[in-house]
């Protein structure tokens, strides 16, 4: 490269008026210049709709879409998937909510909104933007659901719309409410307690009665709704034979009822109901912070989530939508640019290019000819072609990934978490002390016996312990949120503490998939650079469209006698000059090999003045990243041919294995051996390939650009330029650990202090009352502030 | 002392009131959204039409 002049054509940059993107092509309306057809038809739609206060609220809001073709939702209209998608249905009144990943900005919510301004049907419409999801209110009769899909899409709101609806809307409203019942109850529990702590109306007995029994009725509402689910989840452990935190904590709360029911009934004191609502409501706090989670990113999407719902299908020479579910072989399938192929087929057209890259990890594009088979999961790239179906969806050859038992296990979990570890012990010591305090008691004061027994269960409950869990992984999963690091919930944490291999993909994870970088080396005028563009625009290889993207400079020029030899390279006149693009031997240069990418040579009046040099990207400071990990990296598996084996070896050293073309199949049982010998498994991957290795690791993570988009299921959604920063994430797991076993002692502590009055005797309800909270809100706030601190430290070094 | 008994029971009674507005306002769904309120409010609505569109008159159901 030494020597040669690297030029990249910069002309007058315009950007999109809609989108912002700079343009390719400039596309004039109103004096507004627009970057594609997509772009401008939006803007026409909503110009002639008077809704252009769009443009005013945010500078170019729009999305850039690709033109859909309305027919492709007629499918929508069938009874059958209008039920499952409507939440109400009548005549003239219909509701459905759609997720809408392209909700981004305030222009968004605005232009959603104003939906009945286009078309009279639609008679309100309301936008969650948190969750990127909107609600709409139509007249079925006067607009039909498909019209109303392709409305939104062609606005570039296209609606992801999945059958299987019922996980995509948690109601964690029961939760609250028996969180906002614990609360009132604790709230005037201690109201009412008040005048006991300070003594005051020992002199009223009809009064200590009043609060008495006003306190057991606001009690027994926290025990039977609030705190209930302890007690069930209690004795479901007990049935499985398994002591979990809930057994400890059921005990302690259910000696804490009734031992006061009993002071309270029996008139021998005021109960310690205060301490016990108190109880239910910070361990139901707990549970509330630990279930917030990333509500509009998803993380259990399967193959099914790639897939279009719908092909267009011939039926007695015409085009019907069909589910892909319903394809039968033999039928036959339009496919368009950038669909992705649902089933194994043949191809009809002579040729096609596809993009294997979410299967396989192989980034480059396919050729299929003629009669050849097309596999699923393939994404077309250029003119739609024909296919002749094969085998049903659900029998293709990459479904049958799914066939693997790793996807028909629920939750399992092989890993032990340290809070249920810590409960068995922790149950066994309590239900020891219990025992030798109440054989000590039975034989010196056998009358004492049942209090001081109830006493010792009562303090011993680990409310404190229940809590650090929850409040140091889940303030940590805050944290990574922030480092735009997103887990699917805090256990995710413990494991990848744990973690002792880390196993890596190489497409789209180390390396930018679907971008390479083209640069040109040699030298060309603007005007030659645009003329390389037009001619490279007009071919649909996908080495043409790579370098055509890569000029950013308006291409007008018209091309004649234009021609493309399959294979070679591509050739016409522009202007007065004849130019070619393509393989060293087709323009007639010496033949070079780039061990690092492709390389396409231009010539001009059969001159060669220079090559584009495409070369995949690695993410930055992978390297660095890589060596601080040291020996937990464990390997490189690529779907990849080992094209790129020696940059690799560059980046990973000589210590981890690498590993090229791997099938899906071959990359799950990798990790499952590591499994066998021992190891703690993290697979970072990103692609559908990847998905089975994901599943079956101990923590998989996703590396993605854009969080939102084609993510296989996973435990993780990593944002690509964070990836450098992966051996933090995984000291930081390791430090909360450490955080939690500090929390684990301060609770200990507490308890031991707890067990000391009640061991002896001298529990009274006051003491109760305020070592419990104590505990619960000095663990909480340890945890919580360490967790912070440490992050602080550790991200920035 | 049937005086504090009187006022404890209008406390509690107040206090009640609103745990069941709280309550009903959580089945309502006020809380489902806590975000997309605060961008609508930014937004005007522009006079442009005469008469009362789609909009307005499902506000008003």
């Amino acid at each position: 490269m030494i020597g040669n002049k690297m030029a990249t054509a910069q002309v007058v940059q315009t950007e999109c008026f809609h989108c912002g993107q700079a343009c390719e092509e400039v596309h004039w309306v109103n004096d507004k210049a627009f970057c594609c057809y997509g772009c401008q038809t939006v803007y026409e739609i909503l110009a002639a709709n008077n809704l252009c206060e769009y443009y005013q609220l945010e500078n170019h809001p729009g999305i850039s879409s690709r033109q859909v073709d309305e027919g492709i939702f007629a499918y929508l209209d069938k009874a059958d998937i209008r039920q499952k998608l409507l939440t109400f249905d009548s005549k003239t009144f219909s509701k459905v909510t759609f997720q809408v990943p392209g909700i981004h900005c305030v222009s968004c919510v605005w232009l959603l909104e104003n939906l009945q301004q286009m078309n009279r049907g639609i008679l309100r419409s309301e936008v969650n933007f948190t969750r990127k999801s909107i609600t709409i209110d139509f007249d079925p009769s006067a607009v039909a659901l498909s019209k109303l899909v392709a409305l939104l899409s062609s606005l570039g709101y296209t609606p992801q719309i999945t059958l299987n609806t019922e996980s995509n809307i948690v109601q964690p409203d029961a939760l609250v409410s028996k969180l906002a019942i614990a609360g009132f109850c604790f709230g005037n529990v201690m109201l009412f307690s008040f005048p006991e702590y300070l003594g005051l109306n020992h002199s009223d007995p009809y009064l200590i009665r009043t609060f008495s029994i006003l306190n057991f009725g606001l009690a027994s509402l926290t025990f039977f709704y609030s705190g209930f689910g302890y007690l069930r989840s209690a004795g479901k452990s007990f049935s499985q034979k398994q002591i979990n935190i809930d057994v400890p904590i059921a005990a302690g709360l259910l000696a804490l009822f009734l031992r006061s029911s009993y002071d309270i009934v029996t008139t021998t004191g005021p109960g310690y109901l205060d301490s016990f609502t108190g109880l239910v409501f910070f361990l139901l706090i707990g549970r509330w912070f630990q279930s917030k989670t990333y509500e509009t990113l998803a993380f259990d999407r399967d193959f099914k989530s790639y897939f279009p719902l719908a092909v267009q299908r011939l039926a007695y020479d015409q085009w019907v939508p069909t589910l892909i579910y319903d394809l039968k072989p033999n039928d036959s399938i339009q496919i368009r640019n950038m669909e992705i192929v649902p089933t194994d087929g043949t191809l009809i057209n002579e040729e096609a290019f596809f993009d294997y890259s979410f299967v396989t990890g192989e980034s480059r594009p396919a050729l299929v000819k003629q009669g050849e088979k097309v596999y699923a999961g393939g994404r077309l790239i250029g003119q739609p072609v024909k296919l002749v179906v094969e085998k049903p969806t659900s029998q293709s050859h990459l479904t049958s990934l799914w066939n693997n038992p790793v996807f028909g296990k629920v939750n399992a979990s092989k890993y032990k978490k340290i809070i249920d570890q810590s409960a068995r012990v922790f149950t066994w010591i309590v239900l020891g002390i219990a025992l030798l305090t109440a054989i000590y008691w039975q034989f010196t004061q056998p009358a004492q016996m049942w209090l001081v027994l109830t006493s010792v269960l009562m303090v011993a409950c680990p409310c404190a312990l229940a809590l650090a869990a929850p409040f140091t992984y889940g303030s940590m999963m805050r944290v990574f949120g922030r480092a735009h690091f997103y887990l699917k919930n805090a256990d995710v944490i413990e494991r990848l503490a744990a973690v002792d291999a880390v196993v890596f993909d190489k497409t789209g994870t180390v390396t930018h998939g679907d971008k390479p970088n083209v640069a040109f080396v040699g030298h060309l005028t603007e005007k030659e650079m645009r003329a390389v563009k037009s001619l490279a625009g007009a071919s649909t290889h996908p080495l043409s469209c790579l370098i055509a993207h890569s000029i950013k400079s308006i291409s007008i020029d018209a091309i004649s006698r234009f021609k493309e030899i399959p294979g070679k390279g591509i050739q016409g006149v522009i202007g007065d000059h004849f130019f070619q693009l393509g393989a060293a031997e087709f323009v007639g240069a010496p033949r070079v090999i780039d061990a690092e990418g492709s390389m396409v040579f231009v010539a001009i009046d059969n001159d060669v003045v220079g090559y584009f040099q495409v070369r995949t990207v690695v993410r930055k400071n992978i390297k660095e990243m890589i060596s601080r990990l040291g020996k937990a990296c464990d390997a490189l598996l690529s779907g990849d041919v080992p094209s790129d084996a020696d940059l690799m070896k560059k980046i990973f050293g000589t210590h981890p294995i690498l590993m090229f073309n791997q099938t899906p199949h071959d990359k799950l049982d990798y990790i499952y051996n590591l499994q066998q010998n021992g190891k703690t498994v993290l697979m970072v991957g990103d692609g559908l390939n990847d998905s089975g290795a994901l599943k079956q690791a101990d923590v998989g993570i996703t590396v993605t650009d854009n969080a939102g988009i084609f993510t296989p299921a996973c435990d993780g959604i990593l944002d690509g330029t964070q990836l450098d920063a992966l051996d933090r994430f995984i000291r930081l797991a390791k430090a909360s650990t450490s955080i939690l076993k500090i929390a684990f002692v301060i609770s200990f502590l507490y308890n031991a202090i707890a067990l000391g009055f009640a061991i002896t005797g001298n529990l009274t309800p006051l003491t109760a009352a305020i070592l419990m909270p104590m505990s619960s809100i000095s663990v909480v706030g340890f945890s919580s502030i360490a967790v912070n601190i440490v992050a602080k430290r550790k991200l920035k070094s | 002392m049937i005086f504090v008994v009187f006022l404890i029971s209008v406390s509690m009674s107040i206090a009640l009131v609103f745990l069941l507005a709280f309550y009903l306002s959580l089945k309502n769904g006020q809380y489902d959204d806590t975000h997309t309120p605060s961008i609508r409010m930014l937004f005007d609505n522009k006079p442009v039409k005469k008469e009362k569109s789609d909009s307005q008159i499902s506000h008003l159901k």
